[in-house]
């Protein structure tokens, strides 16, 4: 533990501390542009130069270690001056020269406001220009169709070429050129092909790439920031959503160390539109087979007198996957006051809830022990998709650690090394029974981790495969003290919460298969869909159908009578994560026109139908969900789930299909109803398909016309 | 003047055979089996006693320099990494050294493995020395041939040395940028530490050394440190090579003793300064990246790292770069300003945005077109990227700078009053026709 002396007061360090994060640790603020806690050390932007005792120079603090420091010629320990005569000059010069070739065009960049370079020019800069000579201008870059490039402003800090190849894992962004005329860039301005580029704008200290979905809308000091959580994957991202009055303008990435470190998709970026688009915002009923817009009294009529009274087993109710837990306990708690025994949350064949408890259904390793994995197997998932931020905790993994990662199923695009074990799910039966070389590896580590991809589990013999990668957990010994790697990828935002509140079938009720079975044969007259749109509708054009959900997408289509529910970040209610994380969203806007929070309006239907639910309040609601799941109650915890559960999966065995494994998602831009009212995303989707039909052409045909889409995108997007 | 038993570059001239047969005429690779059996420890003294410091330009003492490495091979092999990526303006010793004697760098290649326990090296030329990559490569072949390199070699030291070529950039001559283009990456230096002792090519233990060092290292083990240090003044022992160019009779590289004046360093070797020594006005001693030094301070000067650096410039490379009365001096130093600018690689703020703005001041300041405080910013902006950058290139814009206003101050502000003077009478005469017309 060495010992420092900074501005005379002396501290001691852990090994490997850096003099930037000793200065931070004893308090002292040391300007910086290159240096990010999450990326390598570049060293320069030299902005961060300190005064060292016995050392002539000033130093970069960010790259220079406090053990490389000498001591003084009697053991004294070394000094560092952050606010000398020397350390002062130092950062006036660099900054001088960070703004000598800026443009300086503060009024019309985005950036503006919270902005690092406006803000270290405040406070460690010079008043006046003293540059007499022609500024440089640079061409701008097209990089992606979500970011907008000024590249004249850009002070080639590479912070967005270490989180490209660092973090996303591609070594398509670099610098170009020498000298002056160094130049961020892909090769031939092609599009980077990640689902992460948002997150140089972010990482960007000044306006060089900026949101190109947001650009012109907003200054940051006009936004009411909401932080909230993002429900575009089950990962259950931190994300701050700023909104000016009632629009949305931009949602932005939160610190959360265990969950997603400061990173979100850009699906959860910029999905924004998709939430203030298509939307349902007043109540629908079906007369003479066309849809009209009613009042919420004549659409509760038409429920009331729909809903069979007396048989309640020809009723049947679904949640989706954007269904929060409190709206999916509602749901549960309405239909057994109802006597329905046929309610569901999973989509059609999913085995999670049927044997082992939460065990079987929770990514029981959690995401943060993903750090510690030493060999990971993927089964039926295709990580980049399926948790795009959780992949680079993957890629990190395999990056640092030279973890050997596997996958079985749908062969992805990864950008890191993995061994493909084909998509034959017998292959998984081998890896079973030890018959298979990777099953070796997976043995051979002490904390082998195998995540079961929902591409394993949407299929008629799910159970099967279900039971046998528990038996794998067992036989590889990923189920041990101190270590569960038996962990479910999930990607639906609400599934887990619905489950951990028990959103299932009672004794004699259908699961979601038979619900669509029985839809299809006549056997119910009555279904209730809550936010449930990945089903296949042709299948329930028989029975009366509500739709209770936020936008005008699959459900709604087939539906007798709409209710319009709110989106995620108009509600004030719990995701439980993957891990089995409850957090709460905040509402950050109101639901627009008629519509009303999800669990008032299944409130109101109990009234409507004449039964009692036991609550009349959120607060009311949400205390009857903590006596069925007292955990959920501990939020941004994670309750560990009993392992045991996982033998009795094992247990379960059955036969196996030929069928190959299929990814589970096909189009990670489509995945939901909210993107998919988003143009943003839609047309996201468009260009990757272009993308795969040109072989592996550059989005858009080529660079010259690439910012026009790019700004085309956000301009279309904002209207 | 140095005796020509005391040169080590007997052929640096070409006048003789560079091949094997020539070079084992010359004596090279003579002993060389017994100092390999002598050991890393007895190599390393001998060059700490020699006081050979390093010819690239800092003068850091070679023996210290190799003595870094670690004492034992760890889990990673040693690297020798020699740069023939000569391209600091004004210095032309190593290509003479490559073309002529590229034997005598062999044998220093192995000499310096033996020191550092490393079984390869790597050679990285300046992309503009093709020649001399090829004279270099054949003789690496006849070497292999000879069983002077490869496996069980005559000598007893496994040895390879693998031939890189660069592209041409200057930056690549730092020692930790030209590890990077070896590596394959963009030639932009390291930060330090880690210092390549530790952590150098590919993240092994690695020491670059300069071509001339290298190459003076057989003949120093062979008449002993002793008689190298018996060379030179003290802390500046040996021979070394001067590259003399510019306005002299007769521009030439030279093996001189350290420690010559450079009026007999001039007056021996190169016929003279063009027009006498009173046409003489600056001379930029150590390649164009050290400060010049005006007429009557060097004249009498020794040609010494410590004697120079006293007169706030350096001995650098020792290519010397002479100007006489007829040389527009702010021109001059604008042209290298511009050459550090093309330079520069662009990685660290001060020397990417520095060197282009005092390149076009200098511009304005050479036609006379600038204010006479710009000076002072343009000195200001020189201290402002000198110490503040990754590498020394920053130091090497600003050091020209810096000498051509410390000594040659009065010559700006005369040309920016011309200037001022010709614009001013240039506007009374528009002024006048303007009236003539009206009238």
């Amino acid at each position: 533990m060495p010992k420092i002396v900074i501005d005379g007061q002396e501290i001691e360090v852990p090994d490997g501390t850096t003099v930037l994060q000793a200065c931070e640790m004893a308090g002292k603020e040391i300007p910086r542009f290159c240096y990010h806690e999450r990326l390598s050390v570049a060293g320069n932007c030299r902005m961060c130069l300190v005064e060292v005792s016995g050392i002539p120079k000033p130093m970069a603090s960010c790259a220079l270690s406090v053990n490389d420091l000498r001591p003084g010629p009697n053991g004294e320990p070394p000094q560092v001056f952050t606010d000398s005569e020397v350390t002062r000059k130092a950062r006036q010069g660099v900054m001088e020269f960070l703004l000598i070739n800026h443009p300086l065009d503060c009024p019309i960049c985005d950036q503006g406001g919270e902005c690092d370079l406006q803000d270290q020019a405040m406070g460690y800069g010079r008043g006046v220009s003293r540059f007499r000579e022609p500024k440089r201008a640079v061409e701008n870059r097209y990089i992606s169709p979500l970011i907008k490039t000024v590249m004249t402003r850009c002070i080639k800090c590479t912070r967005c070429v270490r989180f490209i190849a660092d973090v996303a894992g591609l070594g398509d962004l670099g610098a170009i050129g020498r000298g002056e005329d160094v130049e961020i860039s892909t090769y031939l301005d092609a599009a980077l092909d990640t689902e992460l580029a948002g997150n140089i704008v972010d990482l960007c200290p000044v306006g060089a790439l900026t949101n190109a979905t947001y650009a012109f809308r907003a200054r940051p000091w006009e936004l009411t920031k909401t932080e909230t959580i993002d429900a575009m994957d089950a990962m259950g991202c931190n994300i701050r959503v700023d909104a000016k009055f009632d629009r949305l303008m931009r949602i932005l990435p939160r610190l959360h160390e265990d969950i997603n470190e400061e990173w979100i998709s850009d699906k959860t970026r910029h999905v924004w539109d998709g939430l203030q688009k298509r939307r349902l915002d007043t109540p629908w009923v079906r007369e003479n087979g066309r849809l009209r817009p009613a009042s919420w009294e004549e659409a509760f009529d038409r429920i009331a007198e729909a809903f069979p009274k007396d048989a309640p087993d020809k009723a049947a109710a679904i949640a989706g996957g954007l269904a929060a837990a409190e709206e999916a306990f509602a749901l549960k708690r309405l239909m057994q006051a109802l006597g329905v025994a046929s309610v569901d949350c999973r989509p059609p064949h999913v085995p999670l809830g049927t044997a082992g408890g939460r065990a079987g259904w929770l990514f029981n390793a959690t995401i943060a022990g993903i750090d510690q994995a030493d060999a990971i197997l993927f089964i039926g998932t295709n990580p980049r998709y399926d948790a795009a931020v959780l992949n680079t905790r993957i890629h990190r993994a395999w990056f640092d650690r030279d973890v050997p990662v596997a996958l079985l199923g749908e062969k992805p695009d990864l950008f890191y090394d993995f061994n493909w074990l084909g998509d034959n799910p017998q292959v998984l039966l081998e890896l079973a029974e030890g018959r298979h070389a990777f099953a070796e590896v997976l043995r051979k580590a002490e904390r082998p981790l195998i995540i079961l991809g929902m591409g394993a589990l949407k299929r008629p013999d799910a159970a099967t495969l279900w039971s046998a990668a528990a038996r794998l957990a067992q036989s590889v010994e990923a189920v041990k003290e101190g270590w569960n790697g038996f962990s479910v990828l999930h990607v639906e935002a609400g599934l887990v919460g619905a489950l951990e509140v028990g959103c299932l079938p009672d004794d004699g009720g259908r699961d979601t298969a038979a619900i669509l079975d029985a839809a299809e044969q006549e056997e119910l007259s009555f279904v209730w869909l809550l936010h449930a749109d990945e089903l296949d509708m042709t299948r329930l054009a028989r029975p009366f159908v509500v739709y209770q959900g936020s936008h005008g997408d699959a459900g709604a289509q087939i539906a007798d009578v709409i209710l319009p529910g709110a989106t995620y970040v108009e509600k004030d209610v719990t995701f439980v994560n993957m891990e089995g994380r409850p957090q709460m969203t905040s509402r950050a806007i109101l639901p627009p026109g008629e519509a009303r929070e999800d669990w008032a309006i299944l409130r109101k239907a109990a009234d409507v139908l004449g039964v009692d639910v036991g609550f009349d309040s959120l607060e009311a609601l949400r205390k009857a969900m903590y006596e069925t799941a007292p955990h959920l109650a501990a939020i941004d915890s994670i309750t560990p789930a009993d392992p045991a559960g996982i033998g009795e999966i094992a247990r379960l065995g059955g036969a196996i299909d030929e069928a190959p494994l299929k990814a589970p998602i096909a189009d990670f831009w489509l995945t939901n109803p909210i993107a998919r009212a988003s143009d943003i995303m839609q047309r996201m989707s468009a260009l990757r398909k272009d993308r795969a039909n040109a072989g592996d052409a550059p989005d858009g045909g080529n660079g010259g016309n690439g910012g026009t889409a790019a700004e085309t995108t956000g301009r279309e997007a904002a209207e | 003047m140095l005796s020509d038993k005391d040169r080590i570059f007997t052929n640096l001239y070409g006048l003789h055979d560079w091949r094997l047969a020539g070079a084992l005429k010359r004596g090279v690779y003579d002993g060389v089996k017994g100092f390999i059996e002598k050991g890393r420890d007895w190599i390393i003294e001998e060059v700490k006693a020699s006081g050979l410091r390093g010819r690239g330009g800092a003068g850091f003492p070679t023996g210290l320099k190799w003595s870094f490495m670690p004492k034992e091979v760890g889990e990673r092999p040693h690297y020798l990494v020699v740069n023939a990526d000569e391209s600091e303006p004004g210095t032309c010793k190593d290509r003479e050294i490559l073309r002529h004697d590229p034997h005598r760098l062999i044998e220093g290649m192995i000499l310096a493995g033996r020191a550092m326990l490393a079984h390869t090296a790597f050679i990285y030329f300046r992309g503009e020395f093709i020649h001399e990559r090829k004279v270099f490569e054949a003789a690496v072949e006849e070497a292999y041939e000879a069983g002077i390199l490869g496996r069980d070699t005559i000598f007893g030291w496994d040895f390879d040395i693998i031939v890189h070529h660069g592209a041409g950039a200057y930056i690549c001559g730092e020692e930790t940028a030209l590890i990077e283009s070896i590596e394959g990456k963009k030639g932009q230096p390291r930060l330090k530490p880690p210092f390549p002792a530790n952590a150098g090519l590919y993240g092994c233990p690695t020491t670059v050394n300069n071509v001339e060092s290298i190459a003076s290292v057989g003949e120093i083990l062979r008449r002993g440190g002793s008689w190298f240090a018996s060379l030179g003044k003290p802390n500046n022992t040996g021979t070394k090579l001067f590259c003399i160019s510019g306005h002299v009779e007769k521009p030439c590289v030279v093996e001189e003793e350290m420690g010559i004046t450079f009026r007999e360093l001039i007056e021996t070797h190169a016929g003279g300064i063009r027009g006498g020594w009173d046409n003489l006005k600056a001379v930029i001693p150590g390649g164009s990246s050290v400060r010049c030094v005006p007429a009557e301070q060097i004249i009498d000067c020794p040609m010494t790292f410590d004697d120079l650096a006293k007169l706030g410039s350096g001995l650098g490379t020792a290519g010397i770069i002479v100007m006489d009365k007829s040389t527009d001096i702010i021109r001059a130093i604008a042209r290298l300003a511009y050459f550090y600018k093309h330079e520069s690689c662009g990685q660290c703020t001060p020397c990417r945005e520095g060197t282009g703005w005092m390149w076009r001041m200098l511009e304005r300041m050479a036609e006379g077109r600038a204010e006479k405080r710009e000076i002072d910013l343009l000195f200001e902006v020189s201290k402002e990227i000198e110490g503040h950058t990754i590498c020394a290139l920053g130091d090497a814009a600003a050091w020209p700078v810096q000498g051509l206003i410390n000594h040659f101050r009065d010559e700006i502000e005369a040309r920016i009053d011309e200037y001022t003077a010709r614009a001013d009478a240039e506007g009374s005469m528009v002024k006048e026709m303007e009236k003539a017309a009206a009238g």
